[in-house]
């Protein structure tokens, strides 16, 4: 039974596909999986939106939206109609371009970022047996099209012709190429342990059971400290806050996309939410362990709902750091990528090449303890204390 | 058309650079989030390091002080209200004290403690104001300022039901105030008081000692104690550079000689001194309140002498300035016998601590600027007039 529903949406499309000429089923089959990418992802997206905006308010002691329902009527399900009134809106708004746009790359800017998001998705295991294309170096594919964000990126600072839009590219430029090494190294870690580029494989040497926890990467030293500088590259690569400098409402208005506005707004919004779930998807992937479930006793809950339960509770996650933190500047962003971020990761390497090479046990622990915990501290202590950064005393007088 | 500046115009004599010397010129305002309304920093940004900062002001120029000489000395009462809207009734009572000075009236002690607790709640909605504003200047999506506010809107029904009107108040008269308390205000008050410091400790555990806003305010605009000696600054920036300089001490005017308090002093008047000496002053108005809330006794609101209608103060000129929340807030009136001032001025205190802007900016990146000007603490409705 747990395995039909498990398994629905793989039999239905092998249904599906079994009345259908065997020459044109790779090609089908390929179209059915895109568009349940595409469905899954833009509702996630919608939730997501909702989610966002009501867990804000609910952290800033506000409601968030609670009026848009279903239409013609008064009932208002939590504000649930406002990702499609949203939608509506950024559909009927105006399209403006500024006079001086170079205007067929400020038109292309916003679609060639959606397509390399979309792509990344193509790679990323969904639940037993559901992922689009099982390459062999899906990771590597997964970073590649995720690279070409950037362009994209300097497309829109740069053809808006806008001071503003041009220093959020320059930003938005610097802090993702300082941003990818660490995301990268991180993820390196996981690959020398598999000894595989493949998703699948990466998710399937996750899926043995240890006493009560699973064998989840997370739940080793050099996994802890790899998903910690994983999410908080992925932070930075999706340009959330406390990294949201390439947006910087409060300093340069709106960032690359100043100049956009409508439907192509809100592709920018869509290809950042999707950025966002696709590497929030590695992430999972990479050392959650996949679509596996935590417990041994909760494998009877489907697969798909198991990754699909992760990604939200991240996503939220990522609207909590959203609703708490102030945001860093261009020199600390750069000093922490460089200073901080890349030598923990290449630091993590050697310990997961130790961890590798010990034989299990209590010795092997305490030694990768050590490897995290060592350079985390002797780092952190030795850029801090250069700061001088401190609560202050004051002084009164009567 | 060309997006980034050549080399610099004649009016910003810049210097020679080491680099390809490719500066950019951004008008940052006067339609900019983080301008606190409408005003233009003229910035030259190296990369992102200002070189160059001019600060331009009046776009919400409302000829305030010359409407003011055409108008009765009681008709400008309420025009007062809008030029710090955020603290209505401190500009109400720096006019009404420098009308009492010049017209010689005495105001009655009920009085003086109303004025003294509808100013010191003006000072904590304020204070809370600005650290919102401020740390939502550093990006942080708006949940302090939704904290601050929270704890304004206390005192914002407080005024209403005092004053008929959340924001305009238009409260206090010459020789007194408008209205007495209603039933109730005061234990309303003291609640509201109590709760403070609550509101206070929970900002600073989660503000004061967070790495980013500590990162991003310490060492960033300091200011020396002689340019802001120099530059006649006052208010909590001021005492951030560590000068000791509070009219409340120093001029003792309505009956601040009564209450027992301290005055906050920085030594390093960088924009993080300037946020924790808010943070401390709003504790030691907490301690004002108290007092004042505590010694408030029965007896008339308003000078009986005071007239409302065909008040024509005798010739002179009188000065009349108060600790606004943002600094030393002055009326200077002149008196030619007549129902209107001959000349009536305005010291507001947000436009000349916004002289030293450039001072503060220079070689800051771009992100500091938004922090350094929320720090100044300005509103646009006195800058301007």
């Amino acid at each position: 039974m747990s395995d039909t529903f498990d398994q629905i949406f793989v039999s239905l499309k092998h249904w599906l596909l079994g009345y259908l000429p065997v020459w044109s089923q790779p090609v089908i089959s390929c179209l059915l999986s895109i568009a349940v990418i595409i469905v899954a992802f833009a509702t996630l997206f919608a939730i997501t939106t909702w989610l966002e905006r009501k867990g804000l308010a609910r952290i800033q002691n506000r409601y968030g939206p609670n009026r848009a329902g279903i239409p013609l009527t008064n009932i208002s399900l939590f504000g649930l109609g406002q990702p499609a009134a949203d939608g509506i809106k950024a559909l009927t708004k105006e399209d403006i371009v500024p006079f001086a746009a170079d205007k067929l790359v400020h038109f292309f800017a916003p679609v060639v970022l959606v397509i390399p998001v979309l792509l990344s998705y193509a790679v990323l295991p969904i639940g037993r047996n559901m992922v689009a294309v099982d390459m062999d170096a899906g990771l590597l594919f997964f970073f590649a099209v995720g690279a070409a964000t950037e362009l994209s990126v300097f497309m829109a600072g740069w053809s808006s012709r806008n001071k503003y839009a041009l220093l959020g590219a320059m930003r938005a430029i610097a802090q993702m190429v300082s941003y990818e090494i660490p995301l990268i190294l991180s993820s390196v870690s996981v690959i020398m342990m598999v000894g595989s580029l493949s998703t699948v494989k990466i998710v399937e040497a996750q899926s043995t059971y240890h006493g009560l926890l699973p064998d989840w990467f997370v739940f080793t030293p050099w996994g802890f400290a790899g998903f910690i500088l994983f999410m908080i590259s992925a932070l930075a690569e999706s340009n959330r806050s406390p990294f949201d400098l390439p947006e910087g409402e409060s300093e340069i208005v709106a960032g690359y996309f100043i100049e956009y506005s409508g439907f192509k707004f809100a592709l920018f919004f869509l290809a950042e939410y999707l950025g966002m779930f696709a590497i929030s998807g590695l992430g999972i992937t990479l050392f959650l362990g996949g679509w596996h479930a935590p417990f041994a006793w909760l494998t009877w809950i489907p697969s798909w709902a198991w990754f699909f339960i992760k990604l939200v509770t991240l996503v939220l996650i990522l609207i909590w750091i959203r609703g708490t933190v102030p945001r860093l500047r261009m020199d600390q962003l750069m000093n922490f990528a460089w200073k901080f971020m890349l030598p923990m990761a290449l630091l993590n390497l050697v310990g997961v090449a130790i961890w590798h090479f010990m034989t299990p046990g209590l010795p092997r622990w305490l030694v990768g303890f050590a490897l995290v915990v060592g350079p985390y501290l002797l780092l952190g202590r030795g850029l801090m204390a250069g700061k001088n950064l401190a609560k202050r005393t004051y002084r009164f007088a009567e | 058309m060309s997006i980034v500046a050549e080399m610099p115009s004649k009016n910003f004599e810049l210097l020679s650079k080491d680099g390809d010397g490719e500066l950019l010129e951004i008008a940052m305002g006067p339609h900019h989030p983080s301008t606190h309304g409408v005003f233009r920093m003229d910035v030259v940004l190296d990369g992102e390091r200002v070189v160059k900062l001019k600060p331009v002001f009046g776009y919400l120029h409302r000829n305030h002080e010359k409407i003011a000489e055409g108008t009765t000395y009681l008709g400008s009462m309420p025009y007062t209200d809008r030029l710090d809207y955020f603290c209505s009734l401190t500009n109400n009572w720096a006019y009404a004290l420098a009308v009492e000075k010049l017209a010689g009236l005495q105001v009655p002690e009920r009085a003086e403690y109303i004025r003294v607790i509808t100013a010191e709640l003006t000072r904590l909605q304020n204070h809370a104001c600005l650290m919102g504003f401020l740390v939502q200047d550093m990006g942080a999506s708006g949940t302090p300022l939704m904290y601050a506010f929270r704890e304004r809107e206390k005192i914002l029904d407080l005024f209403e039901s005092l004053t008929g009107a959340r924001m305009m108040c238009n409260y206090m008269r010459f020789g007194g105030c408008r209205c007495d308390l209603p039933a109730g205000w005061l234990d309303g008050a003291k609640k509201v008081v109590a709760e403070t410091p609550r509101f206070i400790d929970e900002f600073e555990a989660l503000l004061a000692g967070n790495e980013i806003l500590m990162a991003r305010t310490q060492n960033v605009g300091a200011m020396s104690r002689e340019l802001a000696i120099n530059a006649s600054i006052t208010g909590p920036m001021l005492r951030a550079a560590g000068v000791n300089y509070d009219l409340r001490k120093v001029d003792r005017y309505g009956i601040y000689d009564r209450f027992q308090f301290k005055v906050p002093l920085g030594d390093h008047g960088d924009t993080y001194d300037r946020y924790m000496v808010r943070v401390l002053e709003m504790r030691e108005t907490v301690k004002i309140l108290e007092q004042a809330l505590a010694g408030i006794s029965d007896g008339p609101i308003i000078d009986p002498k005071a007239k409302l209608r065909g008040f024509r103060p005798k010739v002179g000129e009188a000065y009349g300035r108060i600790e606004a929340p943002k600094g030393e807030l002055g009326f200077y009136l002149i008196s030619d016998g007549g129902p209107n001032p001959y000349r009536y001025r305005v010291r507001p205190p947000s436009l000349i601590n916004l002289t030293v802007l450039e001072d503060l900016c220079l070689g800051q990146l771009v992100a500091d600027v938004v922090v350094i000007l929320g720090s100044v603490d300005i509103v646009l409705g006195e800058v301007d007039r």
